[in-house]
Protein backbone atom coordinates (compact mmCIF):
# COMPACT_ATOMS: atom_id res chain seq x y z
CA UNK A 1 0.00 0.00 0.00
CA UNK A 2 1.18 3.46 -0.79
CA UNK A 3 1.55 5.85 2.09
CA UNK A 4 -0.42 8.39 0.15
CA UNK A 5 -3.38 6.25 -0.86
CA UNK A 6 -3.80 4.60 -4.25
CA UNK A 7 -5.44 6.66 -6.93
CA UNK A 8 -6.48 5.10 -10.19
CA UNK A 9 -4.45 7.06 -12.70
CA UNK A 10 -4.77 6.88 -16.46
CA UNK A 11 -1.46 6.35 -18.15
CA UNK A 12 0.00 6.16 -21.62
CA UNK A 13 2.89 3.95 -22.67
CA UNK A 14 6.02 5.87 -23.64
CA UNK A 15 9.11 4.20 -25.04
CA UNK A 16 12.50 5.81 -24.52
CA UNK A 17 15.36 4.66 -26.73
CA UNK A 18 18.82 5.70 -25.62
CA UNK A 19 21.65 6.72 -27.93
CA UNK A 20 23.20 3.31 -27.29
CA UNK A 21 19.96 1.65 -28.37
CA UNK A 22 18.66 0.61 -24.95
CA UNK A 23 14.86 0.58 -25.01
CA UNK A 24 12.55 1.11 -22.02
CA UNK A 25 8.81 1.38 -22.06
CA UNK A 26 7.10 2.96 -19.06
CA UNK A 27 3.56 3.95 -18.12
CA UNK A 28 3.42 7.73 -17.79
CA UNK A 29 0.41 9.31 -16.07
CA UNK A 30 -1.71 11.44 -18.41
CA UNK A 31 -0.71 15.05 -17.87
CA UNK A 32 2.86 14.30 -16.82
CA UNK A 33 5.46 15.37 -19.34
CA UNK A 34 7.74 13.15 -21.39
CA UNK A 35 10.58 14.54 -19.26
CA UNK A 36 8.83 13.59 -16.00
CA UNK A 37 8.14 10.12 -17.33
CA UNK A 38 11.87 9.65 -17.81
CA UNK A 39 13.03 11.23 -14.55
CA UNK A 40 10.50 9.40 -12.38
CA UNK A 41 11.49 6.09 -13.90
CA UNK A 42 15.22 6.64 -13.69
CA UNK A 43 15.77 6.73 -17.42
CA UNK A 44 19.20 8.09 -18.24
CA UNK A 45 19.61 10.30 -21.27
CA UNK A 46 17.41 13.08 -19.93
CA UNK A 47 18.95 15.43 -17.37
CA UNK A 48 16.25 18.06 -16.71
CA UNK A 49 18.46 20.42 -14.73
CA UNK A 50 15.69 22.92 -14.16
CA UNK A 51 13.00 20.43 -13.21
CA UNK A 52 10.68 21.14 -16.09
CA UNK A 53 10.50 24.92 -16.26
CA UNK A 54 11.74 25.20 -19.86
CA UNK A 55 14.94 26.88 -18.69
CA UNK A 56 17.82 24.58 -19.47
CA UNK A 57 17.32 22.50 -22.65
CA UNK A 58 18.68 19.33 -21.04
CA UNK A 59 15.60 17.20 -21.78
CA UNK A 60 16.12 17.22 -25.55
CA UNK A 61 14.43 14.29 -27.33
CA UNK A 62 13.90 13.18 -30.92
CA UNK A 63 10.24 12.27 -31.37
CA UNK A 64 9.35 9.34 -33.60
CA UNK A 65 7.93 10.78 -36.84
CA UNK A 66 4.68 8.86 -36.54
CA UNK A 67 3.74 10.94 -33.47
CA UNK A 68 4.87 14.39 -34.60
CA UNK A 69 1.41 15.39 -35.78
CA UNK A 70 -0.13 14.50 -32.42
CA UNK A 71 2.08 16.77 -30.31
CA UNK A 72 1.09 20.09 -28.81
CA UNK A 73 2.48 22.97 -30.86
CA UNK A 74 5.88 24.36 -29.94
CA UNK A 75 6.08 27.72 -28.15
CA UNK A 76 8.59 30.39 -29.08
CA UNK A 77 10.89 29.86 -26.08
CA UNK A 78 11.15 26.11 -26.66
CA UNK A 79 11.88 26.79 -30.32
CA UNK A 80 14.68 29.19 -29.42
CA UNK A 81 16.17 26.90 -26.77
CA UNK A 82 16.29 23.98 -29.17
CA UNK A 83 18.82 25.97 -31.19
CA UNK A 84 21.27 25.67 -28.31
CA UNK A 85 21.03 22.00 -27.39
CA UNK A 86 24.23 20.02 -26.95
CA UNK A 87 23.38 17.58 -29.76
CA UNK A 88 22.17 18.77 -33.17
CA UNK A 89 18.61 19.93 -33.57
CA UNK A 90 16.56 17.93 -36.08
CA UNK A 91 13.06 18.52 -37.46
CA UNK A 92 11.71 16.09 -34.82
CA UNK A 93 13.55 17.70 -31.89
CA UNK A 94 11.50 18.74 -28.85
CA UNK A 95 12.10 19.44 -25.17
CA UNK A 96 10.61 16.61 -23.14
CA UNK A 97 9.31 18.98 -20.46
CA UNK A 98 7.11 20.70 -23.04
CA UNK A 99 5.28 17.55 -24.18
CA UNK A 100 2.42 16.63 -21.86
CA UNK A 101 1.45 12.99 -22.27
CA UNK A 102 -2.09 12.52 -23.59
CA UNK A 103 -4.23 9.48 -24.34
CA UNK A 104 -3.59 10.07 -28.04
CA UNK A 105 0.13 9.72 -27.41
CA UNK A 106 -0.19 6.17 -26.04
CA UNK A 107 2.63 4.23 -27.64
CA UNK A 108 4.83 7.32 -28.09
CA UNK A 109 8.46 6.64 -28.96
CA UNK A 110 11.24 9.15 -28.24
CA UNK A 111 14.97 8.83 -28.74
CA UNK A 112 17.42 10.57 -26.44
CA UNK A 113 20.55 12.24 -27.83
CA UNK A 114 24.11 11.21 -27.10
CA UNK A 115 24.50 14.01 -24.54
CA UNK A 116 22.46 16.80 -22.95
CA UNK A 117 25.18 18.95 -21.39
CA UNK B 1 36.51 -0.24 7.19
CA UNK B 2 33.85 2.14 5.94
CA UNK B 3 30.32 1.02 6.50
CA UNK B 4 28.22 3.80 7.96
CA UNK B 5 27.89 5.51 4.62
CA UNK B 6 26.50 8.98 4.05
CA UNK B 7 24.08 10.92 6.20
CA UNK B 8 22.50 13.93 4.54
CA UNK B 9 20.87 16.57 6.73
CA UNK B 10 18.28 18.48 4.75
CA UNK B 11 15.98 16.93 2.16
CA UNK B 12 15.57 19.90 -0.17
CA UNK B 13 16.87 20.09 -3.71
CA UNK B 14 20.54 19.83 -2.66
CA UNK B 15 20.14 16.99 -0.17
CA UNK B 16 17.94 15.01 -2.52
CA UNK B 17 20.42 15.43 -5.37
CA UNK B 18 23.34 14.14 -3.29
CA UNK B 19 21.43 10.92 -2.60
CA UNK B 20 20.31 10.51 -6.21
CA UNK B 21 23.74 11.30 -7.65
CA UNK B 22 25.53 8.94 -5.25
CA UNK B 23 23.39 6.05 -6.46
CA UNK B 24 23.93 7.09 -10.09
CA UNK B 25 27.67 7.05 -9.35
CA UNK B 26 27.36 3.45 -8.19
CA UNK B 27 27.82 4.21 -4.49
CA UNK B 28 26.74 1.07 -2.59
CA UNK B 29 26.95 2.05 1.08
CA UNK B 30 24.00 3.22 3.20
CA UNK B 31 22.46 6.63 2.52
CA UNK B 32 20.15 8.40 4.97
CA UNK B 33 18.34 11.55 3.87
CA UNK B 34 16.85 13.44 6.81
CA UNK B 35 14.41 16.32 6.37
CA UNK B 36 12.33 18.28 8.87
CA UNK B 37 9.36 18.72 6.53
CA UNK B 38 6.74 15.95 6.30
CA UNK B 39 6.50 15.71 2.51
CA UNK B 40 8.55 13.79 0.03
CA UNK B 41 11.42 16.00 -1.19
CA UNK B 42 9.98 18.53 -3.62
CA UNK B 43 10.87 21.40 -5.92
CA UNK B 44 10.44 24.85 -4.46
CA UNK B 45 10.44 27.00 -7.64
CA UNK B 46 6.90 26.08 -8.74
CA UNK B 47 5.45 27.08 -5.36
CA UNK B 48 5.50 30.77 -6.26
CA UNK B 49 4.83 30.18 -9.96
CA UNK B 50 2.86 27.27 -11.47
CA UNK B 51 1.33 26.12 -8.20
CA UNK B 52 0.34 29.63 -7.08
CA UNK B 53 -1.34 30.18 -10.45
CA UNK B 54 -3.25 26.91 -10.17
CA UNK B 55 -1.46 25.35 -13.15
CA UNK B 56 0.21 22.63 -11.12
CA UNK B 57 -0.94 20.62 -8.10
CA UNK B 58 1.17 20.31 -4.98
CA UNK B 59 1.81 16.59 -5.46
CA UNK B 60 3.30 17.46 -8.83
CA UNK B 61 6.18 19.27 -7.14
CA UNK B 62 7.63 16.02 -5.68
CA UNK B 63 11.09 15.39 -7.07
CA UNK B 64 10.53 11.62 -7.14
CA UNK B 65 7.81 9.20 -6.03
CA UNK B 66 8.28 7.28 -2.78
CA UNK B 67 9.23 4.14 -4.70
CA UNK B 68 12.38 5.87 -5.96
CA UNK B 69 13.84 5.98 -2.45
CA UNK B 70 12.94 2.36 -1.76
CA UNK B 71 14.30 1.17 -5.09
CA UNK B 72 17.56 3.04 -4.56
CA UNK B 73 17.98 2.05 -0.90
CA UNK B 74 17.86 5.64 0.26
CA UNK B 75 16.55 5.80 3.81
CA UNK B 76 14.24 8.80 3.70
CA UNK B 77 13.56 10.21 7.16
CA UNK B 78 10.93 12.95 6.88
CA UNK B 79 9.44 15.23 9.51
CA UNK B 80 12.54 14.86 11.62
CA UNK B 81 14.79 17.54 13.03
CA UNK B 82 18.47 16.86 13.56
CA UNK B 83 19.41 18.11 17.00
CA UNK B 84 23.16 17.68 17.10
CA UNK B 85 26.35 16.43 15.50
CA UNK B 86 28.89 14.43 17.48
CA UNK B 87 32.01 14.81 15.36
CA UNK B 88 34.13 12.57 17.61
CA UNK B 89 31.93 9.53 17.17
CA UNK B 90 30.69 10.63 13.75
CA UNK B 91 26.99 10.55 14.48
CA UNK B 92 24.02 12.85 14.26
CA UNK B 93 21.19 12.78 16.75
CA UNK B 94 17.59 13.40 15.80
CA UNK B 95 14.63 14.63 17.80
CA UNK B 96 13.31 11.12 18.45
CA UNK B 97 16.53 10.30 20.29
CA UNK B 98 17.91 8.09 17.55
CA UNK B 99 21.55 8.38 16.50
CA UNK B 100 22.72 7.87 12.92
CA UNK B 101 26.39 7.17 12.35
CA UNK B 102 28.18 8.43 9.25
CA UNK B 103 31.43 8.16 7.41
CA UNK B 104 30.52 11.29 5.47
CA UNK B 105 28.05 13.93 6.61
CA UNK B 106 26.42 16.39 4.22
CA UNK B 107 24.85 19.54 5.59
CA UNK B 108 22.25 20.67 3.08
CA UNK B 109 20.29 22.51 5.73
CA UNK B 110 19.16 25.43 3.57
CA UNK B 111 17.90 28.76 4.75
CA UNK B 112 14.81 30.15 6.39
CA UNK B 113 12.78 33.25 5.74
CA UNK B 114 13.87 36.50 7.26
CA UNK B 115 11.07 37.62 9.54
CA UNK B 116 9.54 41.06 9.36
CA UNK B 117 10.72 43.08 12.36
CA UNK B 118 7.71 45.36 12.72
CA UNK B 119 4.74 45.69 15.00
CA UNK B 120 1.82 43.63 13.76
CA UNK B 121 3.90 41.06 11.91
CA UNK B 122 2.30 38.34 14.01
CA UNK B 123 -1.24 39.14 12.82
CA UNK B 124 -3.31 36.49 11.09
CA UNK B 125 -2.98 37.01 7.34
CA UNK B 126 0.73 37.90 7.32
CA UNK B 127 2.30 35.03 5.39
CA UNK B 128 5.73 33.88 4.25
CA UNK B 129 6.54 31.44 1.48
CA UNK B 130 9.20 28.76 1.56
CA UNK B 131 7.55 25.40 2.13
CA UNK B 132 4.83 23.50 0.31
CA UNK B 133 2.58 23.83 3.36
CA UNK B 134 3.01 27.61 3.32
CA UNK B 135 2.28 27.68 -0.41
CA UNK B 136 -0.95 25.73 0.10
CA UNK B 137 -2.00 28.12 2.86
CA UNK B 138 -1.28 31.22 0.77
CA UNK B 139 -3.12 29.71 -2.20
CA UNK B 140 -6.18 29.13 0.00
CA UNK B 141 -6.04 32.60 1.49
CA UNK B 142 -5.73 34.11 -1.99
CA UNK B 143 -9.13 32.65 -2.87
CA UNK B 144 -10.75 34.89 -0.26
CA UNK B 145 -8.43 37.88 -0.41
CA UNK B 146 -9.22 41.16 -2.09
CA UNK B 147 -6.37 43.51 -1.22
CA UNK B 148 -2.94 41.92 -1.23
CA UNK B 149 0.15 43.78 -0.05
CA UNK B 150 3.50 42.22 -0.94
CA UNK B 151 6.44 43.29 1.19
CA UNK B 152 9.70 42.94 -0.72
CA UNK B 153 10.29 43.50 -4.44
CA UNK B 154 12.67 40.58 -5.02
CA UNK B 155 12.06 37.38 -6.98
CA UNK B 156 9.69 35.75 -4.50
CA UNK B 157 7.74 38.91 -3.77
CA UNK B 158 7.29 39.74 -7.43
CA UNK B 159 6.36 36.18 -8.38
CA UNK B 160 3.71 36.18 -5.67
CA UNK B 161 2.54 39.61 -6.81
CA UNK B 162 2.25 38.41 -10.41
CA UNK B 163 0.28 35.34 -9.34
CA UNK B 164 -2.05 37.33 -7.09
CA UNK B 165 -2.63 39.84 -9.88
CA UNK B 166 -3.34 37.06 -12.38
CA UNK B 167 -5.92 35.73 -9.90
CA UNK B 168 -7.68 39.09 -10.05
CA UNK B 169 -6.54 40.57 -6.75
CA UNK B 170 -5.69 44.18 -6.08
CA UNK B 171 -1.93 44.05 -5.45
CA UNK B 172 0.55 46.57 -4.02
CA UNK B 173 4.29 45.80 -3.79
CA UNK B 174 6.37 47.67 -1.21
CA UNK B 175 10.15 47.76 -1.69
CA UNK B 176 12.56 49.56 0.63
CA UNK B 177 15.20 50.09 -2.08
CA UNK B 178 14.78 52.54 -4.93
CA UNK B 179 14.26 49.80 -7.54
CA UNK B 180 12.96 46.23 -7.95
CA UNK B 181 15.21 43.17 -7.49
CA UNK B 182 18.10 45.45 -6.49
CA UNK B 183 20.32 42.66 -5.19
CA UNK B 184 20.46 40.74 -8.46
CA UNK B 185 19.71 42.81 -11.54
CA UNK B 186 20.71 46.20 -12.91
CA UNK B 187 18.65 49.33 -13.33
CA UNK B 188 17.59 48.48 -16.89
CA UNK B 189 15.95 45.25 -15.69
CA UNK B 190 14.48 46.89 -12.59
CA UNK B 191 12.85 49.56 -14.73
CA UNK B 192 11.57 46.99 -17.21
CA UNK B 193 9.96 44.92 -14.45
CA UNK B 194 8.37 47.97 -12.85
CA UNK B 195 6.73 48.70 -16.20
CA UNK B 196 5.64 45.07 -16.64
CA UNK B 197 3.99 44.98 -13.23
CA UNK B 198 2.36 48.38 -13.40
CA UNK B 199 1.15 47.55 -16.92
CA UNK B 200 -0.70 44.59 -15.43
CA UNK B 201 -2.20 46.73 -12.70
CA UNK B 202 0.17 45.93 -9.83
CA UNK B 203 0.95 48.99 -7.73
CA UNK B 204 4.64 49.45 -7.01
CA UNK B 205 5.98 51.63 -4.20
CA UNK B 206 9.76 52.04 -4.19
CA UNK B 207 12.01 53.50 -1.51
CA UNK B 208 9.39 53.09 1.19
CA UNK B 209 9.79 51.75 4.69
CA UNK B 210 7.31 49.99 6.83
CA UNK B 211 6.02 51.46 10.06
CA UNK B 212 3.59 48.82 11.23
CA UNK B 213 0.91 46.36 10.24
CA UNK B 214 -2.47 46.97 11.78
CA UNK B 215 -5.20 44.49 12.39
CA UNK B 216 -8.80 44.13 13.34
CA UNK B 217 -9.63 41.40 15.86
CA UNK B 218 -6.30 39.73 15.25
CA UNK B 219 -6.63 39.77 11.47
CA UNK B 220 -4.51 42.00 9.27
CA UNK B 221 -6.34 45.04 7.91
CA UNK B 222 -3.76 47.55 6.69
CA UNK B 223 -0.07 48.24 6.21
CA UNK B 224 1.24 51.59 7.40
CA UNK B 225 4.38 53.19 5.95
CA UNK B 226 6.78 55.49 7.77
CA UNK B 227 5.49 58.48 5.79
CA UNK B 228 2.06 57.80 7.22
CA UNK B 229 0.50 56.42 4.04
CA UNK B 230 -1.66 53.34 4.48
CA UNK B 231 -2.51 50.43 2.23
CA UNK B 232 -5.57 48.29 2.98
CA UNK B 233 -4.73 44.60 3.14
CA UNK B 234 -6.52 41.39 3.95
CA UNK B 235 -3.44 39.38 2.97
CA UNK B 236 0.19 40.42 3.43
CA UNK B 237 2.83 38.34 1.66
CA UNK B 238 6.37 38.83 2.90
CA UNK B 239 9.45 38.08 0.78
CA UNK B 240 12.39 39.95 2.30
CA UNK B 241 15.11 37.37 1.88
CA UNK B 242 16.42 34.45 3.87
CA UNK B 243 18.98 33.68 6.53
CA UNK B 244 21.12 30.53 6.28
CA UNK B 245 20.63 27.77 8.83
CA UNK B 246 24.04 27.79 10.45
CA UNK B 247 23.13 26.86 14.02
CA UNK B 248 23.69 23.11 13.78
CA UNK B 249 27.16 23.63 12.27
CA UNK B 250 28.08 26.32 14.77
CA UNK B 251 27.07 24.15 17.72
CA UNK B 252 29.27 21.41 16.28
CA UNK B 253 32.20 23.81 16.30
CA UNK B 254 32.38 24.28 12.53
CA UNK B 255 33.24 27.64 11.05
CA UNK B 256 30.34 29.86 10.08
CA UNK B 257 30.20 33.29 8.48
CA UNK B 258 27.68 34.18 5.78
CA UNK B 259 26.68 30.52 5.95
CA UNK B 260 28.59 27.36 6.76
CA UNK B 261 32.18 27.92 5.68
CA UNK B 262 33.55 25.44 3.13
CA UNK B 263 36.59 25.24 0.85
CA UNK B 264 36.84 24.98 -2.95
CA UNK B 265 35.67 21.37 -2.75
CA UNK B 266 32.75 22.29 -0.48
CA UNK B 267 34.30 20.63 2.57
CA UNK B 268 34.07 22.17 6.02
CA UNK B 269 37.13 22.25 8.25
CA UNK B 270 36.13 18.71 9.30
CA UNK B 271 37.10 16.58 6.31
CA UNK B 272 34.17 14.20 6.90
CA UNK B 273 31.63 17.01 6.61
CA UNK B 274 30.48 18.90 3.53
CA UNK B 275 28.04 21.80 3.30
CA UNK B 276 26.16 22.58 0.08
CA UNK B 277 23.27 24.59 -1.32
CA UNK B 278 21.67 27.69 0.21
CA UNK B 279 23.62 27.30 3.47
CA UNK B 280 27.13 27.04 2.00
CA UNK B 281 29.52 30.01 2.17
CA UNK B 282 31.90 28.87 -0.57
CA UNK B 283 34.67 30.28 -2.77
CA UNK B 284 33.20 30.74 -6.24
CA UNK B 285 35.39 31.58 -9.26
CA UNK B 286 32.49 33.45 -10.88
CA UNK B 287 32.07 35.68 -7.84
CA UNK B 288 35.75 36.43 -7.50
CA UNK B 289 35.47 35.54 -3.84
CA UNK B 290 33.31 33.81 -1.27
CA UNK B 291 29.57 33.76 -1.81
CA UNK B 292 26.39 32.03 -0.77
CA UNK B 293 23.99 31.28 -3.61
CA UNK B 294 20.28 30.53 -3.27
CA UNK B 295 19.30 28.67 -6.41
CA UNK B 296 18.31 25.32 -7.84
CA UNK B 297 21.39 25.30 -10.06
CA UNK B 298 23.75 25.83 -7.14
CA UNK B 299 22.01 23.15 -5.08
CA UNK B 300 22.11 20.60 -7.89
CA UNK B 301 25.64 21.27 -9.10
CA UNK B 302 27.14 21.38 -5.62
CA UNK B 303 25.40 18.10 -4.84
CA UNK B 304 26.83 16.49 -7.98
CA UNK B 305 30.28 17.88 -7.16
CA UNK B 306 30.43 16.28 -3.72
CA UNK B 307 28.78 13.02 -4.85
CA UNK B 308 31.69 12.67 -7.29
CA UNK B 309 34.13 13.48 -4.48
CA UNK B 310 32.63 10.86 -2.19
CA UNK B 311 33.19 8.18 -4.83
CA UNK B 312 36.78 9.34 -5.29
CA UNK B 313 36.69 12.07 -7.94
CA UNK B 314 37.18 15.23 -5.91
CA UNK B 315 37.33 18.43 -7.93
CA UNK B 316 36.92 22.10 -7.19
CA UNK B 317 33.39 23.42 -7.57
CA UNK B 318 33.24 25.62 -10.66
CA UNK B 319 29.76 25.45 -12.20
CA UNK B 320 28.44 28.60 -13.85
CA UNK B 321 25.69 30.08 -11.65
CA UNK B 322 22.31 30.54 -13.30
CA UNK B 323 18.86 31.54 -12.11
CA UNK B 324 15.41 32.21 -13.44
CA UNK B 325 12.17 33.89 -12.56
CA UNK B 326 8.80 33.75 -14.30
CA UNK B 327 6.48 36.72 -13.83
CA UNK B 328 3.39 37.09 -16.00
CA UNK B 329 4.46 36.02 -19.51
CA UNK B 330 8.05 37.20 -19.04
CA UNK B 331 10.87 34.73 -18.68
CA UNK B 332 13.99 36.20 -17.05
CA UNK B 333 17.08 34.00 -17.11
CA UNK B 334 20.33 35.03 -15.51
CA UNK B 335 23.76 33.53 -16.12
CA UNK B 336 26.87 34.35 -14.10
CA UNK B 337 27.12 36.76 -11.18
CA UNK B 338 26.91 40.46 -11.97
CA UNK B 339 28.15 41.78 -8.61
CA UNK B 340 30.92 44.32 -9.02
CA UNK B 341 30.23 44.94 -12.70
CA UNK B 342 31.48 48.20 -14.19
CA UNK B 343 29.67 48.20 -17.52
CA UNK B 344 26.26 47.07 -18.81
CA UNK B 345 25.45 46.62 -22.50
CA UNK B 346 21.96 45.93 -23.81
CA UNK B 347 21.29 43.56 -26.69
CA UNK B 348 17.86 44.26 -28.13
CA UNK B 349 15.33 46.82 -26.94
CA UNK B 350 13.40 46.55 -23.68
CA UNK B 351 10.34 47.88 -25.56
CA UNK B 352 10.33 44.70 -27.65
CA UNK B 353 10.15 42.63 -24.41
CA UNK B 354 13.03 40.55 -25.80
CA UNK B 355 16.45 41.76 -24.72
CA UNK B 356 19.53 40.84 -22.75
CA UNK B 357 21.82 42.86 -20.48
CA UNK B 358 25.50 41.93 -20.63
CA UNK B 359 27.54 42.79 -17.52
CA UNK B 360 31.28 43.34 -17.79
CA UNK B 361 33.75 43.38 -14.91
CA UNK B 362 37.22 44.72 -15.74
CA UNK B 363 36.65 44.05 -19.42
CA UNK B 364 35.47 40.47 -19.00
CA UNK B 365 31.94 39.17 -19.37
CA UNK B 366 30.64 38.46 -15.85
CA UNK B 367 26.93 37.89 -16.30
CA UNK B 368 24.01 38.08 -18.72
CA UNK B 369 20.35 38.68 -17.86
CA UNK B 370 18.00 37.62 -20.64
CA UNK B 371 14.35 38.59 -21.01
CA UNK B 372 12.49 36.24 -23.34
CA UNK B 373 15.77 35.46 -25.11
CA UNK B 374 16.53 31.91 -23.94
CA UNK B 375 19.01 31.42 -26.77
CA UNK B 376 21.13 34.28 -25.38
CA UNK B 377 20.93 32.73 -21.93
CA UNK B 378 22.13 29.31 -22.96
CA UNK B 379 24.91 30.80 -25.07
CA UNK B 380 25.89 33.08 -22.17
CA UNK B 381 26.26 30.13 -19.81
CA UNK B 382 28.73 28.60 -22.24
CA UNK B 383 30.61 31.85 -22.86
CA UNK B 384 30.97 32.58 -19.14
CA UNK B 385 31.86 29.00 -18.29
CA UNK B 386 34.59 28.86 -20.91
CA UNK B 387 35.85 32.36 -20.14
CA UNK B 388 35.46 33.24 -23.81
CA UNK B 389 36.57 36.73 -24.77
CA UNK B 390 33.69 38.87 -25.96
CA UNK B 391 33.75 42.62 -26.39
CA UNK B 392 30.95 44.95 -25.28
CA UNK B 393 30.52 45.86 -28.95
CA UNK B 394 29.94 42.22 -29.94
CA UNK B 395 27.55 41.75 -27.03
CA UNK B 396 25.47 44.74 -28.05
CA UNK B 397 25.28 43.80 -31.72
CA UNK B 398 22.34 41.42 -32.34
CA UNK B 399 23.83 40.45 -35.71
CA UNK B 400 26.75 38.77 -33.92
CA UNK B 401 25.86 35.11 -33.41
CA UNK B 402 26.71 34.36 -29.78
CA UNK B 403 26.72 30.62 -30.39
CA UNK B 404 29.49 31.02 -32.97
CA UNK B 405 31.71 32.62 -30.31
CA UNK B 406 31.44 29.60 -28.04
CA UNK B 407 34.65 27.66 -28.47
Amino acid sequence: MSLFGKKQIDTAAVTYISYAGETRQVAVPIGDSVMEGAIKNGIDGIVAECGGACQCATCHVYVDEAFLGLLNPMQEDEDEMLNTTRCPRRPNSRLGCQIPVTKQLDGLIVRTPEAQQ
Amino acid sequence: MKQDGVVIVGAGQAGFQVAASLRMEGFEEPIALIGDEPSLPYQRPPLSKGFMLGKQDIEGTALRPLAFYENHRIELVTGTKVTGIDRMSRAVSVASGRNLRYDTLVLAVGARNRMLPVKGAELDGVCYLRTDAEAVEIRQRLEQARDVVVIGGGFIGLEMAAAACALGKSVRVLEVQSRLMPRVVSQILSDFYRDVHTGQGVGISLGVSLSEIRGDQGKVSEVVLSDGSRWPADLVLVGIGVVPNIELAREAGLGVANGIVVDEQLRTEDESIYAIGDCADHPNPFAGGRVRIESVQNAVDQAKCIAAAIVGRAENYRAVPWFWTDQFDIKLQMAGLSSGHDRVVARGEPESRKFSAFYFREGRLAAVDSVNRPGDHLAARKLIGAGTEITPEQAGDPSVDLKSLVG
